[in-house]
């Protein structure tokens, strides 16, 4: 089978999803990719060129709420979940780019 | 008390034969009994019996209590229970327990039901065989050797033990009618936008649903009586009257139209659900429906579709499990590493497949030939339900191609796990109702199930359909040892 | 000395002025706690959902049309994946490919005088993201920001000067206070500019490759960063480098712009429709009672109050570059008919309070009617103009009427003549030498003794009738 996805893909896929994998992993998920990739050429069979997208199954349109304030968590719940706050805020390692 | 539907519970409890402590102390001494080796339960509530007293203390003192007051039952570990934890069987979501409430839960708590606890599920409701699960591998109460189905395994094997009276599932692409086939119960995937999705723990935002999962047609149309509201907090949610589902059930089926398609009994499904389904087919035909051949030509598509539409809405929604504000997080010395580590760490393989295939259909460069190709695609398959229905009330076909398998038969091999699912994907698709109930067993006494597709909001119809079946074939739903 | 032009393109973020956030009900205001303005949805839990206020959809409209732009009858909301941890769900509800206004254009009026046309591409709508706070060895969140209803404003690359870009920003942001859609802080980062500024070597050439510059917060700041940035790209170029498309940070501290290198993924966000909310399709009368309810903008009300007042353009382009000095003339010109007068003293006495007390015309403590007063006892010649700037500091201060507190403080401007006579020769006596000089041609001595002849009068000596008699009385 042709190889849709390399591993160079794959590397580049899971930065952009913030994911990491050793060689073997990758290797792995490489060949499960190609697999499904494959797989999914099926819908190259069918012309699809006049039809449109669907986004959603039910044709529903412009569903808003009144502009009106309610209550809102307490610093507490907000926080309450988290691995690390500091000064009610989330505490996160520091930024490096 | 096994075998009692919702209103027969409410009437003893009314009638004051049985209090609400003794139901609930039953299915707590049920679960301590099967749950260690079914393992559906991620969470049992620890205040569910001081709950049920408190129901019956009111009761003693004739306060007006809500139909199903004190009637204990369970929820798929993906549907926000306020200050219950919520992981959809996933490490990353260790520890959270939500501040807030989900719209079905509490509709159910509205109507009285308490809830004993969360349930095993595919990690991220991603899987067809439970197997996915970080917790607990849940298993088949039929034979523990056996998967229940998936995602919804830990509900369906659940409700099949007797560890609850009913439980909520979900359904992205036969996550409900899947494990309800295999468990021999009743599952109901309703329309898409009639129970709100607020309070679901999202997998694919477009097809997800929450559902109903019984042991009987009458609980079934019961429970989603209770959740099938309108919900201004879904923007998908569809605003229908609301309705009560056991009104439907007449029993009378005559001169319905069910349609066959053929594209549902294709290569891969084994001889004895073609013979078991064929025999429902045959029911209905004598009970006065007429049976037609019909052709959903874009059937063989769905898979494909489906797993373009559903990682890519996935590796979105899955974006928000980072580690910051909730859940599994990785200790790191700079944000980048803890980004990489909490979601490597937190997230088991099954879910890094879809994230990564999501993440590649929706990149730079293959949107168009990928995710918009699906779109299209997705457009056809709904063409053909919809074109399948001018012409019949509803369809019957083989929820699953097979009865449960060995767990760790298909775990290696992710292509054909997926294809497992080809009965039940295009209905979400589609966006309409599917059912699956049980319409007999296979050789080794496993269940096989048959399911029924029905129009957008047409849940009523097909609730009096399975019920009509029910009540002929008088199905056992529950493993003889176990009762 | 080679020159060369700059083209810049400016995305205008504009913070709506909602009571609650764009998809959650959490308060929309500004200054709170850390993390006290959130709920389960814009904290991004697992579980939630976004429900579009519809008050978004109505100022983005109204902003759409007073920027003469089309509005889209179906548009779409996207999302825009990439992680931060200012970014809850890990991607922005924006717009994307169908985006709510299109096609739009504003005129800025250049120094010249004359009026140059500027392109609007695009208005789309979004969520804004939290606040990071970065600590030695940390970074602490705050997530109240997030959710706060945006608009995005893009230009077309019609600008061709810093000065130009301060002008549209400028412009813009009277229009889109005139339509009350947003307070357009710039301080308090409601209203926050992106600049895209490439150089060229002439008119004609070629646009050359941009960089985006982020992170310009007043109006002062656009013009110095653009300008900063385009010598950095003469200076690359001159030295025979190559421009490099990419994201700069302006640094107000430092007035210098810097590469914000490493956001790997910057370039691939993954937009696809976000399944949870649906299109909003805006019917034709939705958009004409919106129409219908549009006030007069400021270019139709410039020319308009230069008819019907006889204005000035540089006079008429002051009061309606603020939609509250435009109301306040129009008041206090209803009040008392001298339109050039109001018009001098607002932007005389009124703005030098308006500067001293850092407030607003509204919390200036001057009624229009009461500024109309002042003007209008100048008029009668009840009052001189110095004795005017006290009677309106004085009503500014209590709020009293001009005309009770002339007539109280008896500040009625004398004009008796043979009493400022008597005044007039009293001076004279007591500054004989000065008297002799000033009779002896020294003419510069008369400010000198008008200024004594108004402190003898208490200032109210009417200088009108006080000058000749002093001529007559020195000749």
């Amino acid at each position: 089978m042709s190889e849709t996805v390399s591993k160079q893909d794959v590397m580049h896929i899971a930065t952009l999803a913030r994911l990491q994998f050793d060689d073997e992993t990758a290797e792995r998920f490489k060949n499960d990719l190609n697999n499904i990739l494959g797989y999914i050429d099926k819908l190259n069979e069918l012309n699809t060129d006049n039809i449109e997208p669907t986004s959603h199954a039910l044709d529903v349109y412009t569903v808003t709420r009144p502009d009106k304030a309610a209550a809102s968590l307490s610093n507490e719940d907000a926080l309450k979940n988290s691995a690390s706050t500091e000064n009610g805020c989330f505490r996160v390692p520091k930024v490096i780019e | 008390m096994l075998g009692k539907n919702l209103k027969q519970l409410s009437e003893a409890l009314n009638k004051k034969e049985i209090s609400s402590a003794e139901l609930t102390q039953f299915y707590l001494d049920r679960i301590a009994k099967y749950d260690g080796e079914i393992r559906a339960y991620n969470y049992v509530n620890p205040n569910v019996l001081d709950q049920a007293k408190a129901v019956d203390a009111k009761r003693a003192k004739g306060e007006a209590l809500p139909a199903y007051a004190g009637i204990p039952m369970a929820l798929k570990d993906l549907i926000i229970q306020k200050d219950m934890p919520a992981t959809c069987s996933s490490r990353i979501l260790e520890g959270f327990v939500p501040p807030f409430q989900g719209t079905a839960a509490g509709l159910l708590e509205d109507a009285g039901f308490l809830c004993l606890g969360k349930l095993s599920m595919d990690e991220f409701a991603m899987g067809s065989s439970n197997e996915t699960a970080y917790y607990k591998q849940t298993r088949n109460p039929w034979d523990t050797a056996k998967v229940p189905g998936g995602s919804s395994g830990g509900s369906a094997a659940s409700v099949a033990a007797g560890l609850t009276t009913f439980a909520l599932g979900s359904d992205t692409g036969g996550s409900i009618r899947q494990p309800a086939s295999l468990c021999g119960i009743v599952g109901m995937k309703p329309t898409y936008g009639r129970v709100s999705r607020f309070g679901l723990i999202a997998f694919a935002s477009s097809l997800d649903q929450i559902g109903p999962m019984t042991s009987s047609i009458y609980d079934n149309a019961a429970v989603l009586s209770v959740i099938g509201r309108y919900d201004k907090k879904d923007s998908t949610c569809f605003n229908t009257p609301e309705a009560d589902y056991t009104k439907y059930l007449t029993g009378d089926v005559k001169g319905m139209k069910i349609g066959v398609p053929k594209e549902y009994f294709a290569e891969g499904i084994t001889q004895e659900v073609r013979d078991a389904v064929n025999g429902a087919i045959k029911a209905y035909e004598a009970m006065g429906c007429e049976i037609v051949e019909i052709s959903m030509p874009h059937t063989e598509y769905a898979v494909a579709t489906y797993y373009i539409l559903a990682t890519a809405e996935a590796s979105s929604n899955l974006g928000r499990y980072d580690g910051i504000r909730f859940g599994y997080r990785a200790e790191a010395d700079n944000l980048k590493d803890m980004y990489y580590k909490t979601r490597s760490e937190g997230f088991g393989d099954e879910v890094k497949r879809r994230i990564m295939l999501g993440t590649y259909v929706l990149s730079a460069g293959y949107y168009d030939a990928y995710y918009i190709k699906a779109q299209k695609v997705r457009t056809l398959i709904k063409q053909d339900f919809v074109q399948a229905f001018e012409k019949v009330d509803a369809i019957i076909c083989p929820t699953s191609p097979t009865t449960a398998f060995k767990a760790g038969e298909k775990m290696n091999d992710p292509l054909q796990m997926y294809l497992s699912d080809i009965n039940t994907i295009s209905l979400n698709l589609y966006g309409g109702c599917g059912l699956s109930m049980p319409c007999g067993f296979d050789k080794d006494g496993m269940p096989i199930g048959v399911q029924l597709l029905g129009k957008y909001f047409d849940e009523g119809r097909l609730y009096n359909l399975a019920y009509a079946y029910e009540q002929q074939a008088k199905l056992p739903v529950m493993p003889e040892k176990l009762k | 000395m080679m020159s060369y032009e700059p083209v810049i393109g400016l995305e205008v973020h504009v913070q709506m002025s909602t009571d609650s956030k764009i998809f959650c009900t959490c308060s929309n205001k500004f200054g709170s706690d850390p993390n006290t303005n959130v709920c389960p949805v814009c904290l991004g839990m697992p579980g939630v959902l976004p429900v579009l206020n519809e008050k978004v959809v109505d100022f983005t409209v109204k902003a759409g049309l007073a920027l003469n732009c089309q509005i889209r009858n179906k548009s779409v909301f996207a999302r825009k994946n990439y992680f931060y941890p200012d970014l809850p769900k890990a991607y922005q509800i924006s717009q994307y490919e169908l985006p709510i206004c299109e096609h739009g254009h504003i005129d800025i009026e250049l120094e010249d005088g004359t009026t140059k046309r500027i392109g609007i591409t695009r208005i789309h709508i979004e969520e804004d993201a939290g606040k990071l706070n970065h600590e030695a060895d940390a970074s602490l969140v705050d997530l109240n920001r997030t959710g706060t209803p945006l608009m995005e404003i893009v230009s077309e690359p019609d600008l061709r000067s810093a000065e130009e870009a301060k002008a549209y920003l400028q412009k813009l942001k009277t229009i889109l206070e005139y339509v009350e859609v947003s307070d357009c802080n710039m301080e308090e980062g409601s209203m926050r500019c992106d600049a895209n500024v490439s150089i060229r070597p002439d008119s004609n050439a070629p646009f050359g490759t941009r960089a985006e510059i982020k992170n310009v917060n007043s109006f002062r700041n656009v013009e110095r960063a653009i300008k900063y940035e385009q010598k950095r790209q003469e200076k690359v170029l001159k030295e025979g480098g190559k421009i490099v498309q990419e994201t700069r940070l302006f640094n107000a501290d430092t007035g210098v712009t810097a590469s914000m290198r490493g956001k790997e993924d910057a370039h691939d966000y993954r937009y696809f429709p976000d399944p949870d909310l649906v299109p909003v399709v805006l019917e034709n009368k939705f958009i004409d009672d919106i129409k219908a309810w549009m006030p007069e903008l400021p270019d139709a009300k410039r020319e308009r109050f230069m008819k019907e007042y006889a204005l000035s353009a540089i006079d008429a382009e002051f009061l309606v570059s603020v939609k509250a000095y435009a109301e306040y003339f129009e008041s206090a010109v209803k009040a008392h008919n001298n339109p050039k007068g109001i018009c001098n003293w607002i932007m005389g006495e009124l703005m030098r309070r308006l500067n001293e007390k850092q407030c607003a015309i509204n919390e200036a403590g001057i009624a229009p009617e009461n500024l109309a007063e002042v003007v209008k006892l100048i008029d009668e010649g009840k009052i001189s103009g110095n004795i005017a700037k006290q009677v309106f500091d004085e009503s500014a201060e209590t709020g009293r009427k001009p005309a009770n507190i002339v007539a109280e403080k008896g500040l009625v401007q004398n004009s008796n003549e043979d009493e400022l006579e008597a005044i007039v020769k009293q001076v004279l006596e007591a500054n004989p030498a000065e008297a002799e000089r000033y009779k002896n041609g020294e003419q510069k001595l008369q400010g000198f003794f008008m200024g004594q002849i108004m402190k003898a009068s208490k200032g109210k000596a009417n200088p009108g009738v006080v000058a000749p008699l002093l001529k007559k009385l020195t000749s």
